[in-house]
């Protein structure tokens, strides 16, 4: 722990810290644009530069520089005031004086610093440069003059997303960022250097002089794309919202986003639910909210009333009709709408043990049917730091790229009871082993195995869970915790032919089933549910309503409403509790507070932010087998899994530019 | 600085060059340059790969060899490493062209101490000959692009043709050197003036005179 001493002041830093993290420490501010906490040190932008006893007289660049032991620093004198200014000249040089039409402005760090670092005019009366636009695919807007080359966004593409595509092509001062051939940036993280770019090069495509910053209002929410459950700034504008970006969580997000949950928000205004609906002839015609509950309250459901859940709904919702369900006598609920019929039992087997975080200190890793990159492409950003420092990782089903060396072992399921040798040393040599069940190998049925196997591998050592399974619905783990699952899953439901069916923003389930049923859709997307139901009840989306989401990991974390819900639609809980009027029902609570305090009173857990505790293992049954081969991950279309994303002009354009590209030539042709 | 530019990937590029691998000599080369790095370190080859890659292209086409995107595609290819870096290696280093260039590609310094002994004259002298900056002279002989400093200083003014430095330069030497070549003979490499060896002092020493000859101990004289 070397001490050293930052303007006067004494402080003892820990090992391997830079003399930036010293002065950071100290709580000076040090101004950076190519330092960056999370990407190795380039050191080329000379804008942290600070005096250094001992050392050469002039400045040092403080973020390359290793603090030792009975450092000097200063970070206050004129030779440090003079450096900066210098840099900042420099820098300015050929940077355009373009920030009225620069989508940056206002929260851009070139902006900031040199009104605090730099000097107050320029002394540059030549030609500036000019820089070609740079085509980086349909997330990524540049402007490409602005770049002050920090190599921030490569790096990122090397070390964090693990696709190299972005380089820095030619040298001296016609160095110019590009991807190869100037191909769309192809990786699920892609837009995460937008927000890394401390200049207006790369700016976000789809928000592209949108909105200024300050006129933005800030909601604190969370990602619902997927069931990591990121943690997120909504930032809207009158009744629209305008952009999501990462908040920093080091437990769940740490700094990034994936591109579906930050772009799919366009889709929060189209094909939107803003009428009751009812299917007359056929068709569905524009009702009124009391012909609607009339129209259920004459199905005389009584006992017979099932609700599925869908994939982004919060647990209030998930509550609330559970409530009215429990008052007309009916528990047949469940949220797992493709059919799976895993055991629910002891939700610790049906969890993300190790967390997001803990992950990151496993040494063998074997994946059973998960393509991490589409389910969840923040847990593989951890899975990369794992291999980096010299983890295993074997993966179980068909061939995707991980960005990081994996043994594929194949897609027989039966494997995983006759394990390979080498896969079975490779754990036994290891203190934190892991695995890691996706949605395929859940589907198949192999979660009893996956056990098994787990139990075999002796992934649960003391202080140690290494046990995981990963889901990819927001919604799935704060569904199991209310109970939303039945034993024989969707199955069940469809045998008991409940009268009425409500669909809470359910669309990927089956319909068929239910032909007999009345069904009645609560949910803010005209999607596939929408679709099949004989009546649409329209409710607020994830932007629209306070609620709780519980992650894949047991991470229990509130988000709150941004902005208000279009047209007729309403919070999902007061069409429940409307509906248990209607129904002649009583559900216990007549306002949000009183319904959470009801649902954090069945389930305790959900009322405090953090990890719930799930308890521990269930004992494995050493003769679960799995049978059968996983042909395919469920998730076919990464930017299309959800209603939201599918009503998404940019996710759909991701979709048809980035997964389909080969499809649209041949269209051409 | 040169201005540089990678050549359009265009169908006909992609063509005439889309199919471009090492020759059995290259490929025993590349391998060897391949073997200097440990294991899993291959893409530090990247450089004399290039290198390689542009001969056999130069080789191919009779002229010094350029890096068509192809090529550097096999080359990322060969060294399993993603193409940009492969590009951002080609396109740092002068050395790699990246357009088509002439039989020989004449290098001429016009940094300070170059400009000062007289390059501008050599500009001008190979302008005369119908070269022009960065253009492929309609003979196909000969490509023109000025650098910076290549270290000759002290026999400048100086130019790079191909693998040879020819130096000590006034317009007259320059024409013959370049009539050499056209001919198809290879002129003396090295410095042009005549009774100076490498870059000693020209008109013999000025200093250290009692050096010349034996070793002398200056102390005595301080």
């Amino acid at each position: 722990m070397p001490k050293v001493t930052v303007d006067g002041q004494e402080i003892e830093v820990p090992d391997g810290a830079t003399v930036l993290q010293a002065c950071e420490l100290a709580g000076k501010e040090i101004p950076r644009f190519c330092y960056h906490e999370r990407l190795s040190i380039a050191g080329n932008c000379r804008m942290c530069l600070v005096e250094v006893k001992p050392g050469p007289p002039k400045p040092q660049a403080s973020c390359a520089l290793p603090a030792t032991d009975g450092q000097e620093i200063r970070t206050d004198t004129q030779m440090v005031k003079t450096a900066r200014e210098g840099v900042m000249e420099f820098l300015l040089i050929n940077h355009p004086l373009d920030c009225p039409i620069c989508d940056q402005g206002g929260e851009c760090d070139l902006q900031d610093q040199a009104v605090a670092y730099g000097r107050g005019g320029s002394r540059y009366d030549m030609n500036k440069r000019a820089v070609t636009e740079k085509y980086m695919g349909p997330l990524i807007k540049t402007v490409m003059t602005r770049c002050i080359h920090c190599t921030r966004c490569v790096r990122f593409s090397e070390e964090i997303a693990g696709v190299d595509e972005i380089g820095a092509l030619y040298r001296g001062e016609d160095m110019q960022i590009t991807t190869y051939l100037e191909q769309a940036a192809e990786h699920e993280l892609s837009a995460n250097v937008i927000d890394l770019c401390p200049v207006g090069a790369l700016t976000s495509r789809p928000y592209a002089f949108e909105a200024r910053p300050w006129e933005l209002k800030k909601t604190l929410s969370i990602d619902v794309s997927d069931a990591v459950g990121a943690n997120i700034t909504l930032h809207s504008k009158g009744r629209e919202v305008m952009r999501a970006t990462p908040r920093i969580n080091d437990d769940v997000n740490e700094e990034w986003l994936s591109d579906k949950g930050r772009y799919m928000v366009d889709g929060l205004t189209k094909r939107r639910l803003d009428k009751v609906f009812l299917r007359k002839k056929g068709g569905l015609k524009p009702a009124t909210w009391e012909e609607a509950f009339k129209a259920i309250a004459t199905a005389k459901p009584g006992k017979s009333i099932a609700a599925v859940a869908g994939d982004m709904v919060d647990c209030e919702t998930m509550f609330a009709a559970k409530a009215l369900l429990k008052a007309s006598g009916s528990s047949l609920l469940e949220g797992r709408q493709t059919g799976m019929d895993y055991d629910v039992s002891n939700l610790a087997a049906v969890n993300f043990n190790t967390t997001f975080a803990g992950i990151e200190n496993a040494d063998a890793i074997l994946i059973v049917g998960s393509n991490i990159r589409w389910e969840a492409p923040l847990v593989n950003v951890r899975l990369r730091k794992v291999v980096k420092r010299g983890a295993k990782v074997y993966i179980l089903g068909p061939s995707w790229d991980p960005t990081y060396p994996a043994t594929f072992l194949g897609e027989d399921l039966s494997v995983l009871s006759k394990l390979p040798k080498d896969l079975i040393d490779a754990f036994k040599a290891t203190e934190r082993p892991a695995i890691i069940m996706g949605g395929a190998a859940l589907a198949k049925g192999a979660l009893g195995a996956g056990l098994a196997a787990a139990d075999k591998l002796k992934v649960v050592k003391d202080g140690w869970n290494g046990f995981n399974v990963l889901h990819f619905s927001a919604a799935r783990m704060g569904g199991l915790m209310l109970g939303y699952a039945q034993k024989g899953g969707m199955a069940d439901i469809a045998a008991a032919k409940p009268k009425v069916l409500l669909a809470l923003g359910a669309d990927e389930m089956d319909f068929e089933p239910f032909a007999d049923s009345l069904k009645v859709y609560i949910g803010h997307h005209g999607d596939k549910g929408a679709h099949a139901a004989d009546i649409v009840l329209p409710a607020a989306s994830f932007a629209e309503k306070d609620g709780t989401y519980v992650n894949t990991e047991g991470r229990v974390q509130f988000a709150e409403k941004a902005v208000f819900a279009p047209g007729d639609a309403r919070e999902d809980w007061t069409i429940l509790r409307a509906l248990a009027d209607a129904l002649g029902v009583s559900v216990g609570f007549d306002s949000f507070a009183e319904l959470q305090a009801a649902m954090i009173a069945e389930v305790p857990a959900l009322g405090e932010e953090g990890l719930a505790d799930l308890g521990a293992l269930p004992k494995a049954d050493s003769k679960a087998k799995a049978e059968g081969a996983i042909s395919a991950y469920p998730i076919k279309d990464f930017y299309l899994t959800n209603p939201i994303a599918r009503a998404s002009a940019v996710m759909q354009q991701c979709s048809a530019e980035l997964l389909h590209s080969d499809e649209l030539k041949e269209a051409a042709e | 600085m040169a201005d540089r530019h990678l050549a359009p990937d265009t169908p006909e590029l992609r063509e005439r060059w889309g199919n471009f691998a090492f020759t059995d000599a290259n490929k025993a080369k590349a391998d060897w340059h391949i073997a200097k790095y440990p294991e899993g370190r291959q893409k530090s080859a990247v450089m004399p790969l290039l290198d390689l890659a542009q001969r056999q292209v130069g080789e191919e086409t009779d002229t010094q060899g350029w890096l068509p995107l192809p090529v550097m595609e096999y080359v990322a290819d060969y060294l399993d490493m993603p193409v940009i870096r492969v590009v951002e290696v080609a396109t740092f280093y002068f050395m790699y062209n990246l357009v088509p260039v002439g039989k020989f590609h004449v290098q001429v310094c016009g940094t300070t101490p170059c400009m000062l002994r007289g390059s501008d004259d050599i500009f001008s002298a190979c302008k005369k000959r119908g070269m022009e900056k960065g253009k492929v002279s309609e003979d196909g002989l000969w490509t023109l692009t000025e650098v910076e400093c290549m270290g000759n200083c002290s026999t400048a003014p100086m130019v790079q043709i191909n693998d040879g430095n020819y130096e000590d330069l006034t317009v007259e030497r320059l024409d013959a050197v370049l009539d050499a070549l056209a001919a198809g003979e290879q002129p003396k490499e090295g410095t042009q003036e005549p009774g100076r060896r490498t870059s000693e002092p020209s008109g013999g020493p000025s200093t250290l005179k009692e050096m010349v000859t034996e070793n002398h101990d200056y102390r005595g004289d301080w």
